[in-house]
C-alpha cells in the first residue's frame, strides 16, 4: 500500500526543566522535551519512573517547583487543571475515570460538559436553544460511538461492560471534549492481545482523523514502538532517552535501565 | 398504478413504478448515529440513476459484472439496481470470505468494477489485484482510514454520483432507454454457490426467475407495500436477495439496515419487522439469551414462565394453528399472553411479526415449537440457490415440524426411485456461469432439477427431506437409510453433541455418540454425580441411562414413520472422547466424516453388531500442542428400546 509520509505541524507543547518533588522524594528532574501537533509522543519507563506525575505536570494536577510549561504559545510555571480542560487537553486514567452507573451515551455526553453554553435552567426545562444545543452535542456523541464502533452498548450501563470495553469508554469520554491533545495513561493495561490490537487501531485513527496530537504512557514495548513518532525514556524521574523508536532501541542508557547493569 | 407495478419484469422497471406509485413512502431505511435515516422510493429512484450514469462514465456496459461486497448498506442496495439499470449484473460477496477467495470470481466472472463497503473490502481487493488484471475501479462507501490511499483504482461512492451528474447532462434520457431495453428473461444477478469441492460455481438468475418466485412468495402470505423487514443476512446468500430484495421490490415494503451486526437484536426491537426471515443458528442464539436471562430472573417470575411456558408448549401451536384447544387452557393461554407471551415477543422483537421464515439446515424441534408456541407464525422452507429459494413451503394452519410443507405455485417436484429429489420451478436458474458440464449435471434435457437431496413426500403431500442422496443408504431388508436424517434427530437433544450413525447394508441400525460436556456435566452435578473428567463422565452408567432415554425416543419417533420406522437404533455406544477436526474424525466445519470414522473405530463397530457388551478402543488423539498421543477406553455398548411401526399399521 502507498501511505503519505507522515507529517507533523509546530510544537504544541513544551515542558521545560520540570523538577517536581514531594517532600523528600524527587518524582522528576530537570525534565525537558516538546511534543509537536498531529504526532504520537510516548513516555515510557519503569516503574516510579515517574510517567504519570509527568502526564500530571501536563495537565496541571501537580505544580512543579522548577520549570515551565508552554501550551500553544503561552508559557506558565504550571498549568492549571481546568485551563488544560478548556483549551483542548483531555485525557484519561489509568484506573478509568466514568460513572459505572450511568450509560455509555451519558458518559459521553459528560465528557462534553465543559461545552455546553446554555444554563442550567434552559438544560433543566429543554426549550429553545439549550434544546437545538442537546441535539447538537448528541450529534458529535454519536459519531464517536460510530467512531469506537461501540454502538451495540450505546445504552448499556458502564458498569456492566468487559474491561476492555469500559477503556474504549474511557478513550471515548476524552475525545467527546474535542481534545487537541490527548493524554493516554497506559490505555493499553490489562487488556488482551486482541483488545490491544483494536486499541492500537483506535489510537491511530484518533491521530489520523481527528489530527489529535497524542502523548501516551505504555508498559507494552512492542506498542510503544509501532505506534509512536518519538518516545521519551525516563528512570527514576530522570530523562534518559529521547527520539525516534529505532533512535531509543539502540540507546545504550535505556537498553540499561531496562535490562539492567553489571555492577 | 398498481398495474405498472404488476406489469415491470425487472427490478428497475419495478423501482420505476413504486417511484411513480409511492415516491414518498420510506423504501428503506438505515440506522446511522443512533437515529434511522431514511429513503423514499423516489430517492432511491434518483440516487440509483445518479450511480448509473457514474458507472457508465466509468465504462461499464450491458452485460457485465459489477462486484458488490460488504454488510447490508443501502448504497450497496443501490449499486445493484444502478448495475441493473444498466443491462449490467450484480454479484455479491460474502463480507466475511478471505480475499484468496474472492480471486477466482472475479478472474471468472471478469469484474472491472467493485463496489465496496469501507477499508476492510478494499484491502482485500488490492491484496488480490495483481491476480485480477481486469479490476479497474473500487468505489468505497465509508472514507474512514482511506484518506492516505493514493491509488489510482480508488475513488469514493460520492465522486462516482458526482461523475454520474455530469455525465447524465450530456445524455438526457439514458437511464430511461436502458431500463426499457431490459426483459424478464435478462440476467439479473449472479451468485456463487461455495463449493464443497473444487471452485464456487456462478448460479446465473434472470429476472423471470426472482420476480415469479416473489410473486409466488406475495401472493401465499398476502404481502402488501406495508411490511417492514430487517435486512442483515449477507447480500449473497440467496434467501437474503429473495425476501430483502426480490421481494422488497415486487411488493413495494420497506427494509431496514441495521445499525451493526451486533446491534441487530437492538434494532429488530425497534423496527418490530412484520415479516422475518432467520435461519435456525439465529433462533437458537435468540432462544439462549432468553433462557441466560430467565435463570438469572427472580423465583417467581421464573416460576411462571415455567408454568407459562409448559402450558404453550402443549397448546399455543395448536392455538395457532387453528386446532380445537379446550376452553380452560385457552383462558390460561390467553392470561399467559398478558403475563409471558407478550413481554417475551416484545423482548424479542417479534411483536408484530405475522410470517417468520427459517431455512438453510435443519431446525430442532424443540427450537421450532418455542416459537410457535409463543404464537410466531415461524415456517419451515425448502430451496437452493438454483432454485431461488423457491420449491417448499409450510402452508398456514398445516405446519409440521419435521416437513418443510407443499410445493410453491408452479412447482413441480418427483422423488426418484433412487430417493433424489428432482423438481421444475419458475425460479430454476438459468445456468452455471461458463461452465455448461456443470450445468447438464445439474439440469437434465428435460429441465429437471437434480437437488442430490433425498426425500419423500408423507401421507399429507408434506414434502420430508432426510440427507443428502448420496449419504442415504440401505439396511440388509431393503429399509431406507439416512445416517443424517437420525444423526440430526440425536443431536437436537441438548446433551448429545456428535453421533455417528451406522447400517448401510446392516440388518440394524447403530450409532457412535459424544455426549455435551457442558450440559451432561451440569446435568450430572446437579445430580451429585462426581466425575474426574470427559472420559469417566462418558462412561457412566446414569450417563448411559440418560443418552439410552434419548435414543428411545427418537426411536418412538421413527416408529411412526412409514418409510423410516426400520431405522431405529438397535444399539449404542457412548464415545469416550469427543470427536475432532484435528483428528481428522470431523471436517473444519464440523461435518462428520463416517467412513474415516468406520475404519478408525472398527472394534466399536464391530461390538455394534454382535452379542458383545463392550469393547476395547485405542485412539490416537493429537493434543492442542501438536504432539500425539494414545487414549485406551474401555466402552459399554448398550441396547435401546425399539418400537413397532405405528404409522405404518395405521396407514395399511
Amino acid at each position: 500500500m502507498t501511505y503519505q509520509p507522515r507529517q507533523f505541524g509546530d510544537v504544541i507543547l513544551a515542558v521545560e526543566n520540570i523538577s517536581l518533588s514531594f517532600g523528600g522524594v524527587k518524582a522528576l528532574t530537570d525534565i525537558s522535551f516538546d511534543v509537536r501537533e498531529h504526532e504520537i509522543r510516548a513516555i515510557i519507563g519503569p516503574n516510579g519512573a515517574g510517567k504519570s506525575s509527568m502526564l500530571n505536570v501536563i495537565n496541571g494536577v501537580y505544580h512543579p517547583q522548577q520549570g515551565r510549561v508552554t501550551y500553544r504559545g503561552q508559557s506558565r510555571a504550571a498549568m492549571e487543571p481546568h485551563f488544560a480542560a478548556r483549551n483542548g487537553i483531555a485525557r484519561t486514567f489509568q484506573s478509568l475515570a466514568l460513572f459505572k452507573g450511568m450509560s455509555v451515551l451519558d458518559n459521553l455526553l459528560a465528557g462534553r460538559n465543559l461545552m455546553i453554553r446554555s444554563n442550567i435552567f434552559l438544560q433543566a426545562l429543554r426549550v429553545g436553544p439549550a434544546l437545538r444545543e442537546e441535539v447538537e452535542h448528541r450529534k458529535r456523541v454519536e459519531e464517536i460511538i460510530d467512531f469506537l464502533e461501540i454502538q451495540h452498548v450505546r445504552k448499556t450501563p458502564v458498569g456492566r461492560l468487559p474491561y476492555g470495553l469500559q477503556k474504549r469508554v474511557d478513550l471515548g469520554r476524552a475525545l467527546a471534549a474535542e481534545p487537541k491533545v490527548l493524554l493516554l495513561d497506559e490505555p493499553m493495561a490489562g487488556m488482551n492481545v486482541e483488545e490491544k490490537q483494536d486499541m492500537c487501531r483506535f489510537i491511530l485513527d484518533v491521530n489520523d482523523e481527528f489530527g489529535t496530537t497524542i502523548v501516551l504512557i505504555e508498559h507494552d514495548m512492542g506498542v510503544v514502538m509501532d505506534l509512536s513518532d518519538r518516545v521519551v525514556v525516563l528512570d527514576y524521574g530522570k530523562m534518559i532517552g529521547d527520539g525516534t523508536p529505532d533512535e531509543i532501541r539502540s540507546n545504550q542508557a535505556v537498553i540499561d535501565a531496562y535490562l539492567g547493569v553489571k555492577h | 398504478m398498481a398495474t405498472a407495478v404488476a406489469a415491470a419484469d425487472t427490478f428497475p422497471k419495478l423501482l420505476a413504478a413504486h417511484a411513480q406509485a409511492r415516491g414518498e413512502s420510506p423504501a428503506i431505511r438505515e440506522k446511522d448515529l443512533g437515529i434511522w435515516q431514511c429513503w423514499t422510493w423516489r430517492q432511491v429512484a434518483d440516487e440509483v440513476r445518479l450511480l448509473a450514469a457514474g458507472l457508465a462514465a466509468r465504462g461499464f456496459r450491458p452485460g457485465a459484472h459489477l462486484a458488490v461486497i460488504g454488510d447490508n448498506r443501502p448504497r450497496l442496495y443501490f449499486a445493484q439496481l444502478a448495475a441493473q439499470s444498466l443491462g449490467g449484473i450484480p454479484v455479491p460477496f460474502y463480507q466475511d470470505a478471505p480475499a484468496p477467495e474472492m480471486t477466482y470470481v472475479f478472474q471468472n466472472a471478469e469484474i472491472e468494477i467493485a463496489i465496496v463497503e469501507d477499508q476492510e473490502q478494499a484491502d482485500k481487493l488490492f491484496e488480490i489485484l495483481p491476480q485480477c488484471p481486469k479490476l479497474k475501479h473500487i468505489f468505497y462507501d465509508d472514507p474512514r482510514g482511506f484518506r492516505h490511499y493514493k491509488r489510482e483504482e480508488l475513488s469514493s461512492y460520492e465522486s462516482l454520483l458526482a461523475e454520474g451528474e455530469a455525465w447524465s447532462k450530456g445524455h438526457p434520457g439514458f437511464l430511461e432507454e436502458a431500463v426499457a431495453r431490459g426483459r424478464g428473461s435478462d440476467t439479473s444477478i449472479m451468485l456463487y454457490t461455495s463449493g464443497t469441492t473444487g471452485n464456487p460455481k456462478g448460479v446465473v438468475l434472470s429476472y423471470d426467475n426472482l420476480v415469479r418466485s416473489s410473486v409466488a412468495y406475495t401472493q401465499l402470505e398476502g404481502l402488501t407495500d406495508q411490511e417492514e423487514v430487517l435486512a442483515y443476512l449477507p447480500m449473497a446468500w440467496i434467501g437474503q436477495n429473495l425476501f430483502s430484495y426480490a421481494q422488497w421490490l415486487v411488493a413495494g415494503f420497506r427494509i431496514n439496515c441495521p445499525e451493526s451486526a451486533e446491534t441487530v437484536i437492538t434494532d429488530m426491537r425497534e423496527i418490530g419487522p412484520t415479516y422475518y426471515f432467520a435461519p435456525p443458528r439465529v433462533l437458537e442464539a435468540l432462544l439462549t439469551q432468553v433462557t441466560i436471562r430467565m435463570e438469572d430472573a427472580s423465583a417467581p417470575k421464573r416460576w411462571m414462565y415455567r408454568h407459562f411456558m409448559d402450558l404453550a408448549r402443549r397448546v399455543g401451536a395448536n392455538i395457532l394453528d387453528g386446532r380445537p384447544v379446550g376452553l380452560a387452557e385457552r383462558l390460561q393461554y390467553g392470561l399467559g399472553g398478558i403475563l409471558v407471551y407478550g413481554p417475551l415477543r416484545n423482548a424479542l422483537g417479534m411483536t408484530r411479526i405475522r410470517v417468520a421464515y427459517t431455512a438453510g439446515e435443519a431446525i430442532g424441534p424443540d427450537l421450532f415449537v418455542f416459537y410457535r408456541s409463543l404464537g410466531i407464525n415461524l415456517k419451515q422452507l425448502y430451496g437452493q440457490t438454483e432454485t431461488c429459494a423457491s420449491v417448499c413451503v409450510q402452508p398456514n394452519g398445516q405446519v409440521k415440524p419435521d416437513t418443510v410443507g407443499t410445493p410453491l405455485a408452479g412447482v413441480e417436484v418427483r422423488v426418484l426411485d433412487s430417493g433424489e429429489i428432482v423438481l421444475r420451478c419458475p425460479g430454476l436458474f438459468v445456468e452455471y456461469h461458463q461452465n455448461e458440464e456443470a450445468t447438464r449435471e445439474a439440469k437434465d434435457a428435460e429441465g429437471w432439477y437434480h437437488t442430490g437431496d433425498a426425500g419423500y413426500f408423507d401421507a399429507d403431500g408434506h414434502l420430508k427431506i432426510i440427507d443428502r442422496a448420496k449419504d442415504v443408504g440401505k439396511l440388509q431388508d431393503g429399509t431406507l437409510f439416512a445416517p443424517k436424517y437420525l444423526e440430526n434427530k440425536l443431536k437436537f437433544f441438548t446433551t448429545i453433541k456428535e453421533a455417528v450413525a451406522f447400517g448401510d447394508g446392516r440388518p440394524v441400525a447403530t450409532a457412535m455418540i459424544n455426549i455435551d460436556m457442558q450440559a451432561v456435566g451440569d446435568w450430572a452435578e446437579r445430580r451429585g454425580i462426581a466425575y474426574s473428567g470427559y472420559q469417566d463422565l462418558a462412561a457412566k452408567p446414569q450417563v448411559y441411562d440418560l443418552i439410552r432415554e434419548c435414543v428411545e425416543k427418537v426411536n418412538a419417533d421413527l416408529a411412526a414413520d412409514p418409510k423410516l420406522s426400520g431405522s431405529q437404533i438397535h444399539r449404542f455406544v457412548v464415545l469416550h472422547k469427543e470427536l475432532d477436526a484435528d483428528d481428522g474424525e470431523l471436517t473444519r466445519t464440523r461435518k462428520v466424516r463416517r467412513r474415516f470414522i468406520a475404519e478408525k473405530y472398527e472394534s466399536v463397530i464391530h461390538a455394534l453388531y454382535s452379542d458383545i457388551d463392550h469393547c476395547w478402543v485405542e485412539a490416537q488423539v493429537r493434543f492442542e500442542d501438536g504432539r500425539t498421543g494414545t487414549v485406551r477406553a474401555q466402552l459399554a455398548v448398550r441396547e435401546a428400546k425399539t418400537f413397532p411401526p405405528q404409522a405404518a399399521a395405521k396407514a395399511a
